[in-house]
């Protein structure tokens, strides 16, 4: 049974190239662009781990981590690795205090990439 | 006893007929018919208060004792008489001009009308001429008790008090009587000065013809007289001493001034200024008729009476030894006159001052609330004053006679007198001379003289052990040698009287000069100050001067001063209309100047106004330019605290304006890391597609061409986009900075829209373009690449966001007030009017990213409009999104 990720990001370059590296890892990749119902998309689809980008369209990463966070259900404890495009200490600080489980800047390097999703989903 | 009884008749006798001549001369004057009490004969004989029972006793034992010494009392004053053009004459007329009604009244008036100084010269009047008064009462006393005795070695007996009491209180009721009958405001007293007019006669005639029987009667002749002179025992004791002669001189002089009683008759009394003209020839004349028979009496008196007898008295003992009996009681009556006279007059003086410089300031404090608002029945109050003062004044002589007990010589009490008086001098002269005299070196000078004048003279003057004790005398308090009295600050071997005048004079100048210099008079001081010293410039003459227009047109350019020529104008022009006066120079009525004094006070404050105002209209001379002075300088002032209120405001706007900076800089820090935290994620998310395609292409040998080369166009695209934004923030920095240059040049408006057109890839058909060439056919001058920038920007845009199913823009160029307007209207949903305000702002972009581009088009945009010269905004209400990009005038840009 393969891993699934969700990968919540308004880029189309960066979703095609995330989709690539973890499907030739196995994983079972698909992609939401749209902050607004970003929440409920997560849910729905309850994937093993989601990939959350914090500027997006409609409504910022960090606010949709907290309602996952607050919420009940799978969302509370999903694993989601945070990528931000404002490398900033204070962003790193923020999304560690909301409950982000990994938190990466752009650009990332694949391998690193490979490696977080790797470690926050037990085989 | 007998005869004592004949003498207190011929008192009283004499008493009321100088009641009734002062009773007479007052209702002449009452009826208007005083033309002949205006005469300057008149005036010059009531100065011969100056020759006082001292004189006419005492001048006879000063010959007797010093020889001619006794000269020095008339030729001082005959000096100042003599020279009255230089310096009396301006006193004369400050005091008229001036209302003055004292010498305290002169001096506190001239610096600055300070009541302190008037209670200083007050007192010290007091002082001074408490011993004076005791002199006369002592000189009467004396006379009576040679009647008495009828032996001219006769001392006083206990008796001699009561007679001096009962003197002291017939005075006291005659003064009180004629004193204060009524309350000019002039202070004048017709009847009083006709009285001592005709007690000046009488003792002149009584010392003549004392004069004459001794020269003639007694001497047998003028030759051998002159003999008698020449052989006279005494006359080799007799000696002139430069340093005292020119002293007693200078003291007489000043005295003459400053003697209350004397600034009374010379001053107050003074009808008409033109009578000093007469009195400088005629009052020295009449000393010398005084001084005549002087030492011819002396020298008779010396050789015929027998040695111890009191030489004081000769001008009675003589006559009297002699069995001229009704000689004696003429001359009696003589000395009878000049000590009454002076007495009466002395008292006047000072009980004016007394009552006006200190009961009535006290009386007016004691009435609460009523202060200001003084009505009829303080006339009363004023008259209680003065008659409570003429008896206290006429007791405190009688006192210090009792304490003293009339032991020393009539000649040296006087002396004394009169360097206490003389203690005035330098603030007077100096006050009318010198405009830099100022009331705190007055006070200085006039304590410091005071005080060394009590202790070296008057104190010493009772008698060695009364006041000061023998030892101090001697050695000085507590063992200060440099504090002896006749010895300060080691200064030995003077004559105790020289020594005394020249310290006290010299010290009491010295402060005055001295701390005048150093101190700035008020503004009152100054323009009284001003006043005194310029008398003449100010005041054409004494009388005669009516007001009217001249008085308003400089009213009028005094209140321009004060209240600047628009308000000033206003007011006046106001008053003349309530008036119904043509013109606008109001009559200076009384209510008039109220308004104008209630207007003035706003800007110099209530008493410079009154002054001012007061020497403008009343008959007080000053001159407009004095006042302007004055005026100027509080103008001065008022620029300086309106300079002060200036810089406060400058202050308060710096602080403004540092506190607007301080936000705008915290602002900028703010929208700087907003800048740079959206810098970091506009550049950083090509970059991420850049890196993780190129590690996917080195990473994975096993890709399909197809991906391979799909990948790198990704790449490919990303960098450019990457080019581009750096390219945009390379473009606006410069642009913000206004480093730009611009390449000025003609172009055609249709051309550079044709490039931006083709640039932007809008000719392709996807956006349809709406234009109308024929407007667009305008040469302008401008840098036409940078607005083809805009332009394109404004195209791309459109392209880009206009989101009508078929996208048309509209271009429309017209001109408006010689501006040229071009607008691009597209006919999509346009921008959310929330997002109109910031849509030129850096990375404000509209909707989401997938449309490309920085955010930074249109702030880029906004930048070259404003190098251009121009501007760009967004129209609302158009239906679509519009932009409006105005042009400068062809002109403008010609010029720039």
């Amino acid at each position: 049974m393969s891993k699934s990720v969700l990968v919540v990001e308004d880029e189309p370059n960066i979703i095609e190239a995330i989709s690539f590296i973890l499907s030739r890892d196995g994983w079972h990749v698909s992609s939401h662009s749209n902050g607004e119902d970003a929440v409920e998309a997560i849910r729905a689809r309850a994937p093993d781990l989601v990939i959350l980008d914090v500027m997006l369209p409609g409504r910022s990463g960090y606010d949709i981590l907290r309602e996952l966070r607050a919420g009940e259900g799978a969302g509370a404890n999903l694993p989601v690795l945070m990528l931000t495009a404002r490398g900033q200490t204070k962003d790193r600080a923020l999304a560690e205090e909301i409950g982000a489980s990994r938190f990466m800047s752009k650009p990332f390097s694949n391998a690193e990439v490979l490696e977080a999703v790797n470690a926050l989903v037990a085989p | 006893m007998a005869s004592l009884n004949l003498l207190i008749a011929v008192c009283m006798a004499y008493g009321a007929a100088l009641f009734l001549v002062a009773f007479g001369a007052e209702r002449a004057a009452l009826r208007g018919r005083s033309g002949w009490l205006r005469s300057p004969i008149v005036y010059t004989l009531s100065l011969s208060i100056y020759c006082t029972a001292w004189t006419f006793y005492g001048a006879v034992g000063y010959a007797a004792r010093s020889g001619l010494e006794y000269m020095t009392i008339y030729i001082g004053p005959s000096l100042v008489m003599i020279g009255w053009f230089w310096g009396l004459r301006k006193i004369v007329r400050i005091g008229r001009s001036q209302r003055i009604t004292s010498v305290a009244d002169l001096i506190s008036s001239r610096y600055g009308k300070s009541n302190l100084l008037a209670v200083a010269v007050t007192l010290i009047a007091v002082v001074g001429t408490t011993p004076y008064i005791a002199l006369q009462l002592q000189s009467v006393t004396q006379s009576f008790a040679v009647f008495a005795a009828a032996d001219p070695t006769a001392r006083m007996g206990a008796e001699s008090q009561t007679t001096a009491l009962w003197v002291a209180a017939g005075l006291a009721a005659f003064t009180v009587l004629f004193g204060t009958r009524n309350l000019d405001a002039n202070e004048r007293h017709h009847g009083v000065v006709m009285a001592i007019a005709v007690e000046a006669v009488v003792k002149l005639c009584a010392l003549l013809a004392v004069g004459i029987y001794v020269v003639w009667g007694l001497g047998g002749g003028l030759g051998e007289t002159l003999a008698r002179i020449d052989a006279s025992a005494r006359l080799g004791e007799w000696h002139i001493a430069n340093g005292r002669w020119s002293g007693l001189i200078f003291l007489a002089g000043a005295a003459f001034l400053t003697l209350p009683r004397m600034f009374q008759v010379l001053v107050v009394e003074n009808e008409d200024e033109r009578h000093l003209r007469t009195a400088s020839w005629a009052f020295p004349g009449y000393v010398m008729l005084m001084s005549l028979f002087v030492m011819p009496i002396a020298v008779a008196g010396l050789s015929t009476l027998p040695r111890g007898s009191n030489p004081d008295m000769f001008v009675l003992t003589l006559p009297l030894s002699q069995g001229q009996t009704g000689l004696a009681v003429f001359s009696f009556i003589g000395g009878f006159s000049s000590a009454t006279s002076m007495v009466i007059v002395a008292a006047i003086a000072l009980s004016t001052m007394v009552s006006n410089h200190i009961v009535m300031p006290i009386w007016l404090k004691l009435q609460p609330g009523k202060g200001a608002m003084v009505s009829g029945d303080v006339r009363h109050v004023v008259i209680l004053a003065r008659r409570l003062s003429i008896v206290g004044v006429l007791f405190l002589g009688y006192l210090y006679y009792h304490l003293s007990g009339g032991g020393a010589a009539l000649a040296a009490i006087g002396l004394i007198s009169f360097s206490g008086v003389a203690q005035f001098l330098p603030p007077l002269l100096g006050g009318i001379f010198w405009r830099g005299g100022a009331r705190s070196g007055a006070l200085a000078g006039l304590g410091a003289g005071f005080s060394i004048w009590l202790w070296c003279l008057f104190l010493p003057s009772f008698g060695e052990g009364v006041v000061i004790p023998a030892e101090v005398m001697r050695h000085g308090p507590w063992g200060l040698s440099w504090l002896r009295p006749y010895a300060l600050f080691g200064i030995e071997g003077l004559d105790p009287l020289v020594h005394g005048v020249l310290w006290s004079m010299l010290i009491n100048s010295g402060l005055f000069a001295g701390i005048s210099l150093l101190s700035f008079p008020s503004p009152m001081e100054r323009l009284q100050g001003a006043q005194f010293v310029n008398i003449f410039q100010h005041s054409a003459s004494p009388r005669g001067w009516e007001g009217g227009t001249a008085q308003s047109e400089d009213l009028m350019v005094m209140a321009q001063r004060l209240l600047g020529a628009r308000e000033a104008q206003k007011l006046f022009q106001r008053e003349a209309e309530r008036q119904g006066v043509q013109g606008y120079l109001p009559e200076p009525t009384g209510e008039f100047l109220q308004v104008l004094e209630r207007e003035l006070s706003g800007s110099v404050g209530a008493a410079t106004a009154h002054a001012m105002v007061g020497q403008i209209v009343g008959r007080a001379a000053v001159s407009v330019e004095d006042l302007m002075a004055v005026a100027d300088e509080t103008a001065q002032i008022m620029e300086y605290s309106s300079q002060l209120e200036a810089k406060s405001a400058e202050l308060a706007r710096t602080a403004r304006q540092l506190r607007l900076a301080n936000e705008k800089l915290t602002q900028l820090s703010v929208q700087k890391d907003a800048f740079l935290s959206q810098i970091s994620h506009e550049l950083r998310t090509p970059m991420t597609s850049i890196r993780s395609f190129s590690e996917i292409l080195r990473d994975a040998p096993d890709l399909s061409g197809e991906a391979k080369s799909k990948y790198a166009q990704i790449i490919h695209d990303e960098a450019k986009r990457l080019t581009r934004l750096l390219d945009d923030l390379l473009d606006l920095s410069v642009l913000e900075n206004g480093q730009v240059t611009l390449n000025q040049s003609r172009v055609r408006l249709g051309d550079v829209l044709d490039h931006a057109v083709h640039a932007t890839g809008a000719d392709d058909g996807r956006l349809t373009l709406r234009r109308t060439p024929a407007q667009e056919d305008i040469w302008i001058d401008t840098d036409g690449d940078r607005l083809a920038q805009v332009f394109i920007n404004l195209i791309a845009n459109a392209r880009k966001y206009c989101d009508a199913e078929a996208p048309v823009l509209g271009i429309s160029v017209r001109r408006a007030e010689g501006q040229l307007i071009v607008d691009f209207i597209d006919n999509g949903s346009g921008v959310e009017t929330s997002q109109q305000a910031m849509i030129f702002e850096k990375f404000a972009r509209i909707g989401d990213q997938k449309a490309g581009g920085a955010g930074l088009g249109l702030a880029i945009c906004r930048e070259i409009m404003l190098r251009l010269g121009g501007t760009i905004s967004y129209l609302p209400g158009q239906g679509g999104a519009a932009f409006r990009v105005v042009l400068p005038p062809p002109e403008a840009l010609a010029a720039q």
